[in-house]
C-alpha cells in the first residue's frame, strides 16, 4: 500500500502555498488505541511520527490524509534490545538515538555509517527508523541497510503481529507491504557473524541531500551481500554480483563490470540511467577498496 | 472540540503558555504569529534551509517539520531564549552574519555542535552546519567564528 492517501496536486501557487492541508489529528495513548484507530480510519488516516517525510509532503499537497495518528509519544516503541541472534530496533528510535547506541555500534556498524548520510541533525533528531522505512522512499539509506543485513519487520494491526521480510517488504516508490490498518513496530536484525565487515557508500550533490545513488555492503566470512539505493523504484539486492563475490572476493574488476548491468536504473531527466549505472560500479569499486585484502 | 483544533501547553524560552491552535499549524509559525517570536524564520517549509531551526526539548530541530500540536507538553527556546554570548559576538566580530536571516538557525545549530563537541575540525563544522543553508554564501566567515570560538574556549 502507499504510505500515505493521496491528495489532489495543486496546479496554482495562492497565499496558503506550502502549508498543510487541513486534517483531524489524535494522539492515542497506547498501541492498541492506536491500532483501533487506525482500523476505523484505515484509508483515510496515515501515520505520524517524527514526521520529518510526512510534513513536507503535506505542506506540499502531495497527500490529503483527513486524520493523523500521532504515535510519535509510544516509548515502547523507542528501545533498542538485543539477545543472542538479534537486534531488534524500535520503529521509534530516532536518527539519532541510532547513532547513539553503542549496540548498534557494536553489532551493526552499518547503520552508524549510513546515518552520516541521512539529512541534517535537526532531521536526525526527530526522524525515525520505522517512518523512513514505511515511507519507502527508494532514494533512503536505511531501508538498504536493513536488506543488504536481511532484516524483518514486525507489522501489527487490530488482526495481530506478523514480521515481513526486507526483501518483500518494499513494493515501489512509496509502496510497502503494509496495509492501511497496520502499523511497523520493530525492525530485527540478525547480529552479524565474527569478522564480518560492512561497509555503506554514497554519493549526493550535497551532504545530506537525497542519494544519487548507494550501496551497503556486509562481507561476511563466506556471504557477501550488497543492497543498492537510489536507483530503482525501492531498494534491491544485487544478487549475481553477490554470488560472484562470495565465490571469488578478488573479482573486482569482474564485480564491477557485472553490477553495472544488473541494475536497471528508472529513467530520470537529471540523471539518466547510465549515469546512475557508472555511479554504483563507482560506489562497488570504492566499497571492495576499503575491504581488508 | 474540533479535533481540528487543539488547546496545547508547552513552555517556550521558559515561559509556560497554553493556547488552541489548529492541528495543523507547525510549530514555527506558532511561534512567529500566535507568540511573536520573529527570530525564528520561514524559509523553503520542506526542511531543507534550517532557517526555522529551534530547540524542542534541548534537541534543534526543523520547526517547519514539526506540528504545534507536537510540542503539546515540551520546552522550546528560540533565538529569543538566548545563545551562549561568545558565539554571538563572534559572529559579530568576524562577520558571520550579512542579511542575519540564516544567522538564528546558525546560531543555534552551532551551539548544539559545540556541547556535544568542544574540539571540532573545520570539517566537522561544516558537516553538523550542513543542513543550515545561508543563501549569502557566507560559509567561511561562520566557519571561522565556530572554529574561534571553540578554540577560544579551550584556551
Amino acid at each position: 500500500m502507499p504510505y500515505f492517501p493521496a491528495g489532489p496536486r495543486r496546479s496554482r501557487i495562492g497565499a496558503d502555498d506550502v502549508k498543510a492541508p487541513d486534517f483531524d489529528y489524535c494522539r492515542p495513548e497506547s498501541m492498541a488505541d492506536a491500532l483501533a484507530l487506525l482500523s476505523l480510519h484505515a484509508d483515510d488516516a496515515a501515520i505520524i511520527a517524527g514526521g520529518q517525510s510526512l510534513l513536507p509532503i503535506l505542506n506540499f499537497r502531495l497527500a490529503a490524509p483527513e486524520l493523523l495518528i500521532d504515535i510519535g509519544r509510544l516509548d515502547e516503541l523507542k528501545q533498542v534490545t538485543e539477545d543472542d541472534e538479534f537486534v531488534e530496533i524500535g520503529a521509534l528510535v530516532s536518527h539519532c538515538d541510532l547513532a547513539d547506541s553503542p549496540l548498534v555500534g557494536r553489532e551493526l556498524p552499518l547503520l552508524h555509517q549510513a546515518i552520516d548520510h541521512i539529512a541534517h541533525p535537526a532531521v536526525r533528531h526527530r526522524g525515525t527508523i520505522g517512518g523512513s522505512l514505511a515511507m519507502a522512499d527508494p532514494a533512503a539509506e536505511l531501508g538498504a541497510c536493513c536488506l543488504a543485513l536481511d532484516g524483518a519487520f514486525s507489522i501489527v494491526s487490530v488482526r495481530g503481529q506478523r514480521w515481513v521480510a526486507a526483501a518483500d517488504f518494499f513494493k515501489g516508490v512509496y509502496e510497502t507491504a503494509l496495509q492501511p490498518d497496520e502499523i511497523l513496530t520493530a525492525i530485527r536484525l540478525p547480529k552479524p557473524a565474527p569478522g564480518t565487515i560492512s561497509i555503506f557508500e554514497e554519493v549526493a550533490r550535497r551532504r545530506g541531500d537525497f542519494a544519487m545513488a548507494g550501496l551497503a555492503l556486509v562481507a561476511a566470512p563466506n556471504n557477501l551481500r550488497i543492497a543498492l539505493l537510489g536507483v530503482a523504484d525501492r531498494p534491491v539486492l544485487v544478487e549475481q554480483t553477490m554470488t560472484l563475490l562470495t565465490n571469488n572476493p578478488t573479482a573486482v574488476d569482474e564485480a564491477v563490470a557485472l553490477i553495472g548491468t544488473e541494475v536497471d536504473p528508472l529513467d530520470d531527466p537529471t540523471y539518466p540511467p547510465a549515469y546512475r549505472r557508472h555511479l554504483v560500479q563507482v560506489l562497488l569499486r570504492r566499497a571492495l577498496s576499503r575491504l581488508p585484502q | 472540540m474540533s479535533t481540528k483544533h487543539r488547546r496545547i501547553s508547552l513552555t517556550v524560552n521558559g515561559e509556560a503558555v497554553a493556547r488552541e491552535v489548529p492541528v495543523r499549524l507547525n510549530l514555527v509559525d506558532f511561534l512567529r504569529h500566535d507568540l511573536g517570536f520573529t527570530g525564528s524564520h520561514v524559509g523553503c517549509e520542506q526542511g531543507a534551509c534550517g532557517a526555522c531551526t529551534v530547540v524542542l526539548d534541548g534537541q534543534t530541530v526543523r520547526g517547519c517539520l514539526v506540528l504545534a500540536v507536537q510540542a503539546d507538553g515540551c520546552a522550546v527556546v528560540t533565538i529569543e531564549g538566548g545563545v551562549d554570548d561568545d558565539l554571538r559576538e563572534m559572529f559579530y566580530t568576524l562577520n558571520a552574519l550579512q542579511c542575519g536571516f540564516c544567522t538564528p538557525g546558525m546560531l543555534l545549530s552551532s551551539a548544539e555542535l559545540l556541547r556535544a563537541n568542544p574540539n571540532p575540525s573545520r570539517e566537522d563544522i561544516r558537516e553538523y552546519l550542513s543542513g543550515n543553508f545561508c543563501r549569502c554564501t557566507g560559509y567561511q566567515a561562520i566557519v571561522d567564528a565556530v572554529f574561534t570560538v571553540a578554540e577560544a574556549r579551550r584556551s
